[in-house]
């Protein structure tokens, strides 16, 4: 008994006195690799605040996280589909459509047989979100309904929302959305200019927005089941999952994001005008994908999407801050996403590898 | 040896194959004949089509040699069998249906005008010699593949062979999809090459075919082969004998329990893949479909799981019709599938095994709309055990798991929505035989508390050890049923072949 016990290892212990390290390594490097967008967001604050002095005041943080709000609020919304294996070219379009509706009741109301009637900013807020959330329900069933692919449903929409955004002034911007006393819906920049605890209004609706996604994503029936749909749909019908609705509901969710970003915009832009938030989609994809959201599906997290939002606003708005001129910024933004999928498919490798050796 | 004088123009030698642990091939020396159909017969996993592979230079064997006309070759790839004059035809067609006969003849080896340019007059030229010697001179080498009926692309296929000059033409069942007037014109076909001196090695399920056209029969089970004779010499008891060796009951536990009341009925069912079926299933019963593939026995599972919609037909649970045909209302009355294709219907691949385990029945986990992690993991945990599920953890990936293991956490999400009667779609394939064992005894287990099971298998051997009734499915229809004390391999093997044998019974 003893005698095979004390062999055993000593039989082992030979040819590869490495390996633990080696294994050892693995795991440094996987973990390394999993919380890259962290990693990566530290060196970049860190090699652009040693160039600029600029870089890490107050005032900068506070504009970029603002502008980091909007594209994470989007990107969360996107992230719901992607997960789903679905995608959502039309949020910008959406968060523009979302604009001019909410704009244009701010700023000539609501034209009804006898009169003009104009909501609380609160209603015209909601009114937006709706708005958005139906476009994405349209989304939801062309795609689940009528089969039309995601990307060529969402294309179409993409055209479609801007259009209508258009049509909403025929083109024109709506400047003042300021309200007034007498119709009762002042205070629109309360949720794009104003701060709260001297963090930005839109800063903290982003964190509501991403504690609630995460919530819905890790703790919810509904959550798991957008996973297993996207992991692998036949499995999820076989489950008993209604895979129709889960696919309506997340098209909801984003078109209902991206009017919310719609509208932070146009608040801190203080005017409505339809060509708001033009190729905001391709960001708010780029930021899901940076965080490690799979476009295959079944694979990713909010959280890494939030971080992803933060590494694309930190990087753009660093390099205009120490003077790269805006073709050099398209350059080595393109760059960093392509570099990030590579990282990911090293991270699943490495991770697969580790698992294999340790069943 | 009674098939005269014949000579072994192709020769396998102690070929063994291993994939991983799992040995497809033990040691097999076949010998296919000159000028001869040599027919190939077992169940699906003997070995026969790992053979071919050999053969036909798409596998390399893990040990043996392969002789061809008496010297030894290496056969390294498919082009390099060809080139020796060895073809082969796969179950699956490999055409282009979006392009021409004469263009998928020459697909990949087009003839050059030039050393650059297509040459299309002297492929047709070539694709019309080779339709005619076919049997097919009315037909238009520029007509496209995809508006052939299947037998004709199926010749297409052995048409392709046929333009290098092929010795040795390897067909892997090409009569599964065929009418029996294509089977006709194919086995013409094959009696022409015959008479050409051409050796045909021929794969088949249908003993009442290959019979008719066969000259010597080659049986595998296991990996091995078990019996080489001439076709003259042996009947279809002594095949089916061969195929399924002795005893094989020892493997199996068998269901003792009683019967009792009605829990599944179809009636009358239609969808595309079947047709006009109707079935029951009873409380502690385990009732099995046999059938060959594309019989329609997964359409049918399918169906009565919701996942396809019924043309016509009721499905009744528990004495109660169900007609939405939902995969939801069909689980609600108490129906649970587990697929036959684990990796595709069965896995979220992305998923742990405990979130896998969970899927279905997740909505129970809650507190206020939150998931409870505690509640989860107790559940899995519990099932795990349960089933005796080999994993590094629950919250391992769930690819991480063996077959086996990986088709009892699929079995394991079925048995959580506590259903009534459970659908088993090939509940054993593509896991070893102890996991096997483990999940035929499981089925016995279910039974006798009290679920109706309704399993299919291909597998002669495990149907008749298992089921307390056998219906057996050929071309979307039920042929025939018999009880567990009626039950022959013959019976089975003659009702699942094709029409014209039933045609004649009725």
């Amino acid at each position: 008994m003893t005698d095979t016990h004390v062999a055993a290892p000593a039989k082992t212990a030979a040819p590869p006195p490495d390996a633990p390290r080696n294994q050892a390594l693995a795991r440094a490097a996987l973990l390394l690799l999993r919380g890259r967008t962290l990693v990566v967001l530290v060196l970049l604050i860190l090699i652009f605040s040693a160039i600029s002095s600029e870089y890490l005041t107050q005032s900068n943080l506070i504009l970029m996280t603002k502008h980091v709000a909007i594209n994470a609020i989007l990107a969360i919304g996107v992230t719901f589909v992607i997960l789903t294996g679905g995608i959502d070219l039309s949020v910008g379009s959406i968060a523009g459509l979302a604009s001019m509706v909410s704009g244009g009741l701010l700023f000539k109301g609501l034209n009804v047989p006898g009169g003009t009637v104009f909501f609380s900013v609160a209603v015209v807020i909601l009114i937006g979100i709706v708005v958005g959330a139906l476009v994405g329900a349209v989304n939801g069933v062309l795609i689940t309904r009528f089969k039309v692919a995601p990307f060529i449903a969402t294309l179409g929409m993409l055209y479609v929302a801007r259009g209508l955004a258009q049509l909403h002034s025929n083109g024109g911007t709506y400047p003042d959305l300021a309200g007034s006393a007498a119709r009762g819906n002042e205070g629109f920049h309360f949720i794009g200019v104003d701060s709260l605890l001297g963090i930005p209004v839109a800063v903290w609706i982003m964190v509501l927005v991403a504690v609630a996604a995460i919530v819905v994503t890790t703790r919810t029936p509904f959550g798991r089941r957008i996973f297993a749909v996207g992991g692998n749909e036949r499995a999820a019908v076989l489950s008993g999952i209604r895979v129709n609705r889960i696919k309506i509901a997340v098209y909801v969710i984003s078109g209902a994001c991206a009017a919310l970003a719609g509208l932070l915009l146009t608040s801190e832009l203080g005017a409505a005008y339809p060509d708001t938030a033009t190729t905001y989609e391709l960001n708010a994809i780029a930021a899901a994908v940076l965080g490690g959201t799979a476009l295959a599906g079944g694979r990713g997290t909010i959280i890494g999407t939030v971080m992803g939002a933060f590494v694309i606003g930190f990087l753009s708005d660093g390099l205009v801050l120490v003077g790269v001129s805006t073709f050099w910024q398209s350059v080595v933004k393109g760059a960093v996403i392509v570099f990030a999928v590579i990282t990911e498919q090293a991270q699943q490798r490495l991770q697969s590898g580790l698992t294999k050796r340790t069943a | 040896m009674s098939a005269g004088k014949t000579s072994a123009v192709l020769e396998a030698r102690n070929i063994s194959k291993s994939y991983g642990g799992v040995r497809a091939l033990k040691d097999v020396t076949f010998t296919a004949h000159q000028g001869k159909v040599n027919v190939l017969v077992g169940e699906n996993g003997a070995g026969k089509s790992t053979l071919m592979k050999i053969l036909s230079g798409s596998e390399q064997p893990t040990s043996g040699e392969i002789l061809l006309d008496g010297e030894p070759v290496v056969l390294a790839s498919p082009r390099e069998a060809m080139k020796r004059g060895i073809g082969i035809i796969h179950q699956e067609l490999s055409l282009f249906p979006n392009l021409s006969i004469a263009e998928n003849m020459f697909a990949g080896r087009e003839l050059r005008r030039g050393g650059r340019f297509v040459d299309s007059g002297a492929q047709r030229r070539r694709t019309r010699e080779v339709l005619k010697r076919l049997g097919q001179d009315r037909l238009d080498p520029g007509t496209l593949v995809g508006d052939l009926p299947i037998g004709q692309q199926q010749l297409v296929e052995i048409g392709r062979a046929l333009l290098e000059d092929v010795r040795v033409l390897i067909m892997d069942e090409p009569t599964s999809a065929l009418s029996n007037h294509e089977v006709d014109v194919l086995f013409g076909v094959m009696a022409d090459l015959r008479a050409q001196d051409v050796t045909v090695i021929y794969i088949s399920h249908k003993l009442d075919e290959f019979r008719r056209i066969g000259d010597w029969v080659t049986v595998f089970r296991d990996g091995s082969l078990v019996a080489h004779e001439s076709m003259d010499s042996t009947d279809t008891g002594w095949i089916v004998r061969q195929m399924v060796g002795r005893d094989p009951d020892s493997l199996y536990v068998r269901n003792s329990s009683p019967v009792g009341d009605l829990l599944l009925e179809a009636r009358g069912l239609t969808a595309p893949g079947f047709h006009d079926v109707s079935l029951a299933v009873r409380k502690g019963e385990v009732v099995g479909i046999y059938g060959l593939m594309g019989a329609g026995r997964t359409e049918l599972m399918e169906c009565l799981m919701g996942m396809r919609r019924a043309s016509a037909g009721e499905v009744l649970l528990r004495g109660k019709p169900e007609p939405k045909g939902t995969v939801q209302a069909r689980m609600a009355g108490g129906l649970a599938l587990v697929p036959e294709d684990r990796q595709r219907d069965g896995l979220v691949q992305t998923m742990s095994v405990r979130d896998n385990i969970l899927l279905a029945t997740v909505a129970r986990f809650t507190r206020a709309g939150l998931l409870t992690g505690g509640a989860e993991q107790r559940t899995a945990d519990a099932k795990v055990r349960e089933l005796a599920i080999k994993s590094p953890g629950l919250a391992a990936t769930v690819t991480a798991l063996s077959g086996g293991n990986q088709q009892k956490v699929v079995l394991a999400r079925a048995l959580l929505t506590e259903p009534v009667v459970l659908l088993l779609d090939e509940p054993t394939r593509g896991i070893d035989v102890g996991a096997k064992a483990q999940i035929a005894a499981l089925m016995a287990d279910l039974a006798a508390q009290g679920f109706g099971v309704l399993f299919i298998s291909s597998e002669l051997a495990e149907v008749m050890a298992m089921a307390d009734r056998v219906l057996v499915m050929a071309r979307g229809r039920i042929t025939a049923e018999f009880t567990a004390q009626t039950v022959t391999e013959e019976a089975l093997v003659t009702a699942s072949a094709s029409e014209s044998v039933l045609e004649g019974q009725q």
